[in-house]
C-alpha cells in the first residue's frame, strides 16, 4: 500500500500491493457495501417485521389508498412530511401537530412510506384530525388561497370539473369556493380523485395511545426528554 | 481562440486518432516518449464514439432537467403559475427536474468521461465501445421514460426512486449493465501495471450502484423499513455514484492539468477506504427525530462525524496538489472548473456532518436548506467537475480546440454567479424558515413568509444557470459539428496547450515535480 503515486509495481519488495489488484479493490468496495445493507437495511427489515399494527389504526379503505396515490402522483410529499419527531428536541408536539412523536407502528400500512424531507407546508400526519371537513379539504385543494392568502401551495383545478349550473347533476359534489376568488358564472364540481384525496388526508390520525409494542421505546425516548430539559419542564 | 480563417475546401476533418508520422511528431514537440503518445491516441480513438454520444445525451438532459428546475423554483413563489395541466404542477416538475439532473444529465456526463478516461489509465482501447454505445441510448430511454412517467402521474412514490420500476427500470438496468460490462472488460484488458486512484473509484462506482438500485427498488418492503431503504438509496447514490465518479475525476484533471503529481499516495489510499466505510452508513441522517429506532439514527450521525476522515484526506491531496499553482486556474477552464469543484466537494461533505448533529439538524431539517446543501454537491461539485472534464476530453475527441475562449468564460461566470447566488439565498431561506418553525409562538404562515426572498433569489440563480446552459449547449453544438470555416485550423495536437505559454508559466511558481497521472 505504499507505492509511490506515478509507480507502476503490483509487487514490491514481494508485498502484494491490494490497491494494484483491480479484483481486490472490487471485492472490498463489494464487502463493505454489503456490510452497510446489512446493518442499516436488512437487519432493520427483520426487526420491524415484528411490528404489528394498532388495534386503533384501521388499515386505509380502497378510496382512502386510491386517494394516497393522488397524493404520490401530485407530489405532495415534496413539501408536506407525515412525522412528529421527539419533542425532547424539537416543537413539532408545541406547534400542535400532534400528541406525540410517531413510531413504526403507525407506518404499517404506508406502502411505501411517505414521511417526507420538506415542511414547506405543514406536517399532515394528524392532519384529519385537525381538519376533519372534506369540504375544508376540497376548497383548499382547488384554491389555497381562497383559505389562506399567505399560502404558496399550488391550486390543483385539474381535480374538479367547473360546470354550468344548469349541467349539475344529483351525484355531483358541488364546492363553494368562498370570497373574491371564487369563479364566477361556473360551479366547481369534485372530480373522484379529489374526494379520494380530501378522504386519505382525513384519515391521517396517529393520536391513539401508543401501542404498548412501542412503549419501551416510546419511553425512553420521553426520559431523554426529560432529562434533556433539566428541569424537568420543556 | 483565434478569428475564423477563410477556409481552404480541400483541407480535411480531423478526428481524434493521429497518424504514426503525427505520433512521432507530437511527441517530439512535447519532449514525451513515442510510446505513450501512441496510447493514447489509441485509447482515444476507441472511445471517441460512445463518450461523444454520452457528452450529447447528457447536455440535452441538462437542457430539459434546466426548464423544469426553473419552473418548480418560479411556483414555489408564484404558486398560480400554470396550474391548469396536472403535467405541470410543481410536485411532478420538481420531479422531472430531479431526475434529468441526477440520472440525466450528471450520470451520462460523468459515465461518459470515465469511458474516456479509464482505457487511458490503464494503457488499453475502450472493449465493447458499441455495446457502451448502446448501453447509454438504453440508459437515455430509461431516463425519459421515467421523467414522462412522473409527469403522467405514474410514480413509484420514494424520493429519488420515482421513476416507475416496471417501465423505466428495465431501460435502465440493461443501459448500466451494458455500460459496466464494457468498463469492466476495459480494466480486465489493463496492460498498465499499477491502478491509478481514479480508476479505484471508477470500478467502485459501477460495483456499487446496481448494489444500491436493487436494494432502493426492493418491491417488499412498507413502512419505516422502506424509509430505511429509501434513505439508504437517495444518500448512498450522491456518495457512491456521483460523487465517487467526480473524485476519480478530479484525482485524474488536477494532476494532469498541472503537470504534477498527486501530493501522497497513502492519503489516497485512506481516502477511497474511509469514504467507503464511513459514507455508506450515513443515510438515516435524512431521517433524523423520525419514527426508526433510534440505533440507527445513531448510526448515521455518527458515520457522518466520521467522515471528516474521508473528506479531509481527500481534500488535503487534491488541494495541495494545487498550492503554489492557483495562477494556473486562469488560462485553463478545465482547472477553474475542477478545483471549484473539488472545494464545493470539501464544503459540501463538512456541511453535511455539521448538518447530521441533532442541534443542527432540529433548525435545519424540513426545510430549503436541505435543498440549498443537495446544489453546492449536486452542481457546484459534482456538475462543475462534468463541465470541466468535458472542456477537457472534447477537444481531444474532435481534434481541435474549442471555437472560443470568450464563450466558455460566459459559461464559467454565469454558473458560477447563478450557483452562488442559489446557495447563498436558499441556505439563508433554509436557516430562517427553520428557526421559525422552531418557535411554536410564530404561526406558520410567518414560516414561509421568511422564506419568501430567498425564494426569489434562488430563482434568479436558476436564470443564470440557464443562461449559462445555453452558452455552454450551443459551444458543444458548434464544437462538435465543425464549420468549414474551421477546417484550415492547426488540428488539437498541434496547438500549444495554453498551460504552457510563457505568460501561464511565469504566472505560476516554477515546479521541478514531474508529470504525475497517466
Amino acid at each position: 500500500m505504499t507505492a509511490p503515486a506515478s509507480g507502476d509495481g503490483g509487487d514490491r519488495g514481494g508485498r502484494v500491493d491490494v490497491m494494484a489488484r483491480g479484483a481486490l479493490v472490487g471485492l472490498g468496495a463489494f464487502a463493505i457495501m454489503a456490510g452497510a445493507i446489512t446493518l442499516l437495511v436488512i437487519v432493520p427489515a427483520t426487526m420491524l417485521r415484528q411490528v404489528k399494527a394498532p388495534p386503533d389504526l384501521p388499515p386505509y379503505t380502497a378510496r382512502q389508498l386510491e386517494g394516497r396515490q393522488v397524493y404520490i402522483a401530485n407530489g405532495c410529499i415534496y413539501c408536506h412530511s407525515q412525522q412528529i419527531r421527539d419533542p425532547a428536541f424539537t416543537t413539532d408536539v408545541d406547534r400542535g401537530w400532534g400528541s406525540r412523536a410517531t413510531v413504526p407502528e403507525d407506518y404499517v400500512h404506508d406502502r411505501p412510506h411517505l414521511l417526507g424531507t420538506m415542511r414547506t407546508g405543514p406536517d399532515l400526519i394528524n392532519v384529519g384530525q385537525r381538519l376533519p371537513d372534506m369540504d375544508w379539504h376540497l376548497i383548499h385543494l382547488y384554491d389555497p388561497r381562497a383559505l389562506a392568502e399567505w399560502s404558496i401551495m399550488p391550486a390543483y383545478p385539474y381535480l374538479f370539473a367547473r360546470k354550468r349550473p344548469q349541467d349539475v347533476g344529483p351525484g355531483d359534489h358541488v364546492v363553494k369556493i368562498p370570497g373574491p376568488r371564487a369563479p364566477a358564472g361556473v360551479v366547481v364540481v369534485a372530480k373522484p380523485e379529489a374526494i379520494a384525496l380530501a378522504d386519505y388526508l382525513m384519515s391521517l390520525k396517529r393520536q391513539y395511545p401508543v401501542p404498548d409494542s412501542a412503549r419501551a421505546g416510546h419511553r425512553m425516548a420521553m426520559q431523554r426528554a426529560d432529562g434533556g430539559a433539566g428541569d424537568g419542564g420543556r | 481562440m483565434s478569428s475564423p480563417l477563410t477556409p481552404p475546401p480541400e483541407a480535411p476533418l480531423r478526428t481524434g486518432a493521429l497518424a504514426d508520422a503525427e505520433i512521432d511528431a507530437v511527441a517530439a514537440a512535447r519532449g514525451l516518449a513515442p510510446e505513450d503518445v501512441a496510447i493514447r491516441a489509441r485509447a482515444d480513438a476507441s472511445s471517441r464514439r460512445t463518450v461523444l454520444a454520452l457528452y450529447a445525451l447528457a447536455i440535452v438532459w441538462l437542457l430539459i432537467g434546466t426548464i423544469f428546475g426553473d419552473l418548480a423554483s418560479f411556483k414555489l413563489h408564484w404558486p398560480d403559475l400554470l396550474t391548469q395541466q396536472a403535467w405541470l404542477t410543481f410536485g411532478r416538475v420538481r420531479t422531472a427536474h430531479l431526475h434529468a439532473v441526477n440520472y440525466g444529465w450528471a450520470s451520462l456526463a460523468l459515465i461518459g468521461t470515465c469511458l474516456w478516461l479509464l482505457p487511458r489509465l490503464v494503457h488499453t482501447e475502450l472493449q465493447g465501445a458499441r455495446f457502451a454505445t448502446f448501453g447509454a441510448t438504453l440508459w437515455a430511454i430509461g431516463v425519459a421514460i421515467g421523467a414522462v412517467a412522473v409527469l403522467a402521474g405514474y410514480n413509484d412514490g420514494m424520493e429519488w426512486l420515482e421513476a416507475p420500476r416496471y417501465m423505466a427500470g428495465p431501460f435502465l438496468v440493461v443501459g448500466g449493465g451494458l455500460l459496466g460490462l464494457s468498463m469492466f472488460r476495459t480494466a480486465a484488458a489493463r496492460r498498465a501495471e499499477h491502478l491509478y486512484v481514479s480508476v479505484w473509484y471508477i470500478l467502485g462506482a459501477f460495483i456499487w450502484f446496481p448494489m444500491l438500485y436493487v436494494v432502493g427498488k426492493w418491491p417488499t418492503l412498507s413502512g419505516v423499513e422502506s424509509a430505511a431503504a429509501n434513505w439508504f438509496f437517495a444518500h448512498n447514490v450522491l456518495g457512491f455514484w456521483l460523487t465517487a465518479m467526480s473524485v476519480g475525476l478530479a484525482y485524474y484533471f488536477i494532476p494532469k492539468v498541472l503537470g504534477r503529481p498527486i501530493y501522497s499516495y497513502a492519503l489516497s489510499v485512506v481516502g477511497f477506504w474511509s469514504l467507503a466505510m464511513f459514507y455508506s452508513l450515513n443515510g438515516m441522517h435524512h431521517l433524523v427525530g423520525g419514527p426508526l429506532p433510534t440505533w440507527m439514527i445513531t448510526t448515521s450521525i455518527v458515520a457522518s462525524i466520521f467522515m471528516f476522515i474521508p473528506v479531509v484526506a481527500t481534500g488535503i491531496n487534491l488541494h495541495m496538489t494545487v498550492v503554489g499553482r492557483f495562477g494556473a486556474l486562469r488560462y485553463s477552464p478545465t482547472l477553474r472548473f475542477v478545483v471549484l469543484g473539488a472545494v464545493a466537494y470539501t464544503a459540501v461533505s463538512l456541511q453535511g456532518s455539521f448538518t447530521a448533529l441533532r442541534e443542527v439538524n432540529r433548525i435545519t431539517h424540513f426545510t430549503h436548506w436541505t435543498v440549498a446543501h443537495s446544489h453546492v454537491g449536486g452542481y457546484a461539485f459534482v456538475s462543475f467537475l462534468a463541465f470541466g472534464a468535458i472542456y477537457y476530453v472534447v477537444p481531444r475527441l474532435v481534434g481541435h480546440e474549442w471555437p472560443s475562449a470568450r464563450l466558455i468564460r460566459w459559461h464559467f461566470g454565469l454558473v458560477l454567479a447563478g450557483i452562488t447566488l442559489y446557495i447563498a439565498s436558499l441556505t439563508w431561506a433554509g436557516v430562517a424558515q427553520g428557526l421559525a418553525l422552531l418557535d411554536p409562538q410564530l404561526p406558520f404562515q410567518v414560516s414561509v413568509e421568511r422564506t419568501l426572498p430567498g425564494l426569489y433569489g434562488r430563482s434568479l440563480g436558476g436564470v443564470l444557470l440557464t443562461l449559462g446552459h445555453l452558452v455552454f449547449a450551443y459551444h458543444f453544438w458548434i464544437m462538435v459539428r465543425r464549420p468549414a470555416a474551421w477546417r484550415a485550423r492547426p488540428p488539437f495536437h498541434e496547438v500549444q496547450p495554453i498551460l504552457y505559454t510563457a505568460e501561464a508559466e511565469a504566472a505560476s511558481r516554477p515546479s521541478a515535480r514531474e508529470v504525475g497521472a497517466a
